[in-house]
């Protein structure tokens, strides 16, 4: 069965199973591999992007389940037209394996869209679902804290 | 596109000229150690770091980039002699080759404690070196690469600005010294520039000149950070892993393996599983099966619907089973002794006598990336497209699953999503060859399950200690030590080669004979244990263990002679090198060591040596409700000159955390021969909360150059451990710490 799906601005129709995770509709079928597999479990972060503007694991998200435009890493900004929050990323040279990244971003982009001065404790809760194996932590931290300087000057 | 093709062609046809330019190679190296396995003249042709064409300047840095920023610094050691521009070239791993062989593999492998080398172990190691080219040693690991590549890769970029230079010098009917270099220019006695890309065509006819290398006063990137060529990519999800292959046509594939590893598989049934949505075949791999089809989530699905009967484990099928073997090879005789100095035997007059024996786990690599790869079969040959640490290997393995010639078979080398040592193996090349091959002239994705991917691991391997040593008049005066595990180095020589390894086994015992401790009676041992467990290199090898027995052992000597932890190593590495003792005064001063914490504050220490590098953390913790929490931490390192330091600084605390993380919660158990881990949430790692504040100090006062990548790693687990005792007054002998204190999850 056809499932229309409207992903950064562009609408797709996929003809997938409903129970096909939205992370494989957009990795094996739309082709956008920005958004990566880590776990398949919701436990790693990898997987992050925005459904109506929020945060979810599209590990977890099956197809059926998407009820609203979707944003990935390559909806927020590319590399000759960075994001604020991306050139923050850029600026603090944040990643190291970078693998995590995407996730990271979409994460921290959704915190920032709900608390545009979020405190360390805020980045803390926020931020405890994406798992980092490299150790990039506290230029993620130092990268969000910037972001969201560039956001309010904007 | 166009210069994979010439690039392609440049290597089968062995010669420098390509169409419409020239590549350069590190040809003095070459010429000035000749080696009698060295296949032919003109070979230095074949060695290109350097492509110049009419599209500009491209730098070859054939090292796996897995977060470590070896693209950048090794197209920066090229960069700096060439005169371009970082943001101006274009940085290309290249083909598995042998011309891109790692130097430093073998230097390091010399006998010897490291830090004590002479000039002349320097130099055999640097001859040594050029034999890696003959063996195949094209690879990323062991914290070689800037060791490898810098002096090499500046006589590559020296020799390619001087060529250039010449021909720039013929066209303008003046001499080569009137001319100068500028951001991937020359520059007339006029001021005219010329763009490096217009000299291409002629200097492709010219012999390379050689060059000096340039006075380190005078260098633009070296020392100094440069922002990395790979973080836009990383920053907005363009970079490409393997996973991100995607190909015209493409199918997607998974694997299934017997879970009892290393053994095979009696049967399987998949009438169920083949007429699941989005499966086209399932093939029997051997140990395991593979289903192809259109979407990786589907054919994960149906790969788990296989039913299977697995032949059973040839090793003991528990983990106390399993450690109960390992105890009985202190039971043999030992493999090595790499160490033993004065008389451990005979008892010191006088001296107070402390045993302990110490556990360390099994442990998954597990990166963020999980194993992958893309095949392609077809009339032309193989093609494939993965992360690997070892491209000439993969290669290799590539062609003989597939009953090819080498020279068949193109590996494409990604990005990697993290490596750790993981992807030293070939196992996820061989999977991804056998699924290509079932469906010729297509390509196809063979990704891994995360759970397939923690439980199919080359396991770093548990390990056993017995220390014995000895206290008096404040110091040291003897320590007595025996080390068990599995061998990788052993295992691994079969994998890739066939024959069994033999041998003292250097890397069973590096950091536990090796540190630079001044004790008069001191005598380490190695033992092999004889288990079948898949057992691979984990970041730092034999130190990841050993670090945590040794220094929680000279912790332990210290409490027993009444001293200050951090002073008793200071004095004795004062005695024994000097570099060491410096990172240990460095890290007393950032953290502000008094020796003493307040109530529910715990402080540790650890200095290990690996990889060439001394590096000494202070860990902080502290104890809140019950929960204890890592604080901070304060690292010094000194590998000598630091090409990249905000390179290093990450390398130190992204290897500091890759030990806490294990140190913290990492184990990998068996039961009925399976691994009991199946994902994150089994195996974690420490997180944005759980992470400590940390600062880094890199000092240079080390005469010869060591690694970044992995020092960082082995003096995590102690420091933490000691800082947890300092806390609680509870020391733990064994690994991971989760199991004796109550720590932030």
């Amino acid at each position: 069965m056809a499932t229309t799906l409207t992903i950064n601005g562009k609408t797709h129709q996929v003809d997938l199973p409903d129970d096909v995770p939205l992370l494989w509709v957009l990795r094996d079928e739309v082709g956008l591999t920005g958004t990566k597999f880590g776990c398949g479990v919701a436990a790693c972060g990898a997987c992050t992007v925005h459904i109506n503007g929020e945060a979810v694991r599209s590990c977890q998200t099956s197809l059926s389940d998407v009820d609203g435009p979707v944003t990935t890493i390559e909806g927020i900004g590319t590399p000759d037209s960075l994001a604020a929050i991306q050139k923050a990323w850029v600026e603090n040279q944040v990643a190291q394996c970078g693998y995590c990244q995407s996730g990271q971003i979409m994460q921290a982009a959704s915190l920032l869209a709900e608390n545009p001065s979020p405190t360390d404790a805020d980045i803390d809760d926020a931020m405890q679902g994406n798992l980092c194996r490299c150790g990039t932590y506290p230029r993620i931290r130092a990268a969000i804290h910037e972001a969201a300087s560039k956001i309010k000057e904007a | 596109m166009g210069i994979g093709k010439i690039l392609r062609r440049t290597f089968l046809i062995g010669s420098a000229a390509i169409v419409g330019g020239v590549a350069f190679g590190a040809y003095r190296v070459t010429r000035a150690a000749p080696n009698p396995l060295d296949p032919s003249e003109g070979q230095a042709a074949l060695n290109p770091f350097v492509l110049i064409d009419q599209n500009g300047v491209t730098l070859f840095a054939p090292r796996a980039e897995m977060g470590q920023g070896v693209k950048t610094s090794w197209a920066a050691l090229i960069a700096e002699e060439l005169d371009v521009e970082l943001e101006q070239v274009n940085v290309l791993h290249g083909p598995a080759a042998a011309a891109y062989y790692n130097s430093a593999f073998l230097s390091d492998g010399l006998p010897g404690k490291g830090y004590d080398k002479s000039d002349f172990q320097h130099n055999l190691g640097e001859a040594l070196g050029v034999i890696g080219k003959s063996l195949s040693l094209h690879g990323t690991g062991g914290s070689t690469s800037m060791k490898d590549g810098f002096i090499r890769m500046r006589e590559a970029g020296a020799s390619a600005r001087e060529t250039i230079k010449q021909a720039a010098a013929e066209q303008l009917g003046v001499d080569r010294s009137q001319l100068k270099t500028e951001a991937g220019q020359v520059i007339a006695p006029d001021g005219t520039a010329i763009p490096y890309a217009e000299l291409a065509e002629a200097t492709a006819g010219l012999e390379p000149v050689e060059a000096e290398l340039r006075d380190p006063a005078e260098w633009r990137y070296l020392g100094r950070s440069q922002p990395r060529v790979d973080m836009v990519g990383k920053s907005t999800g363009t970079a490409e892993f393997a996973i991100d292959v995607r190909l015209p046509g493409m199918k997607f594939a998974t694997v299934r393996r017997n879970p009892k590893l290393g053994s095979g598989m009696k049967a399987f049934e998949d009438r169920d599983a083949k007429s699941m949505p989005g499966v086209e075949k399932i093939i029997d791999i051997g140990d395991g099966i593979a289903v192809i089809g259109t979407n990786t989530w589907l054919v994960i699905q149906a790969a788990e619907a296989v039913e299977i009967e697995w032949e059973d484990a040839t090793y003991p099928p528990t983990t106390d089973a399993i450690f109960d073997q390992i105890a009985k090879a202190f039971d043999g005789s030992p493999n090595s002794t790499m160490r033993d100095d004065g008389d451990v035997d005979t008892p010191v007059e006088g001296a107070t006598e402390i045993t302990a024996d110490y556990t360390a786990p099994y442990l998954a690599h597990s990166t963020m990336e999980p194993m992958t790869a893309a095949a392609q079969l077809d009339g032309n040959g193989l093609q494939v497209w993965t992360g690997t640490q070892m491209p000439l290997f993969a290669q290799m393995r590539a062609a003989s699953v597939a009953g090819l010639e080498s020279e068949q078979v193109e590996i494409n080398t990604t990005y990697l999503g993290g490596g750790f040592g993981r992807r030293l193996e070939l196992d996820f090349v061989e999977v991804a060859v056998k699924v290509a091959m079932a469906v010729p002239g297509t390509p196809v994705l063979t990704t891994w399950s995360r759970e397939e991917d923690m439980r199919h691991d080359y396991f770093r391997p548990g390990a056993m200690a017995r220390l014995r040593g000895a206290v008096k008049d404040g110091k040291a005066v003897l320590i007595d030590g025996h080390v068990a595990a599995q061998s990788p180095v052993q295992q691994a020589m079969e994998r890739i080669t066939g024959i069994a390894g033999g041998g003292p086994d250097k890397i069973l015992v590096e950091g536990f004979f090796n540190q630079p401790y001044a004790v008069p009676n001191y005598r380490m041992s190695g033992y092999v244990a004889d288990v079948q467990v898949p057992v691979g290199f984990w970041r730092s090898v034999g130190n990841s263990y050993n670090g945590f027995f040794h220094e929680t052992f000279m912790d332990e000597l210290a409490h027993a002679a009444g001293r200050d932890p951090l002073e008793f190593r200071l004095e004795h590495a004062r005695n024994e090198w000097d570099v060491a003792a410096r990172c240990l005064e460095k890290v007393r001063d950032m953290s502000g060591w008094t020796g003493k914490t307040p109530d529910g504050v715990g402080r540790g220490v650890a200095m290990t040596y690996s990889f060439g590098t001394p590096v000494a953390q202070v860990i902080e913790v502290v104890d809140e409700d019950g929960t204890i929490r890592i604080n901070k931490a304060w690292i010094a390192c000194d590998m000598g000159l630091a090409i990249d330091p905000h390179v290093v600084k990450a390398q130190m605390f992204g290897g500091m955390m890759y030990g806490l993380s294990a140190a913290c919660f990492g184990e990998i158990t068996f039961d009925e021969g399976e691994v009991e881990q199946w994902n994150f949430p089994d195996y974690d790692a420490l997180r944005m909360h759980s992470a400590p504040e940390v600062e880094v100090e890199v000092l240079e006062t080390n005469r010869f150059m060591g690694g970044a990548g992995e020092p960082g790693t082995p003096p995590s687990m102690p420091a933490l451990g000691n800082a947890l005792f300092d806390l609680t007054g509870t020391r733990a002998r064994s690994l991971p710490l989760s199991h004796t204190f109550d720590l932030l999850i």
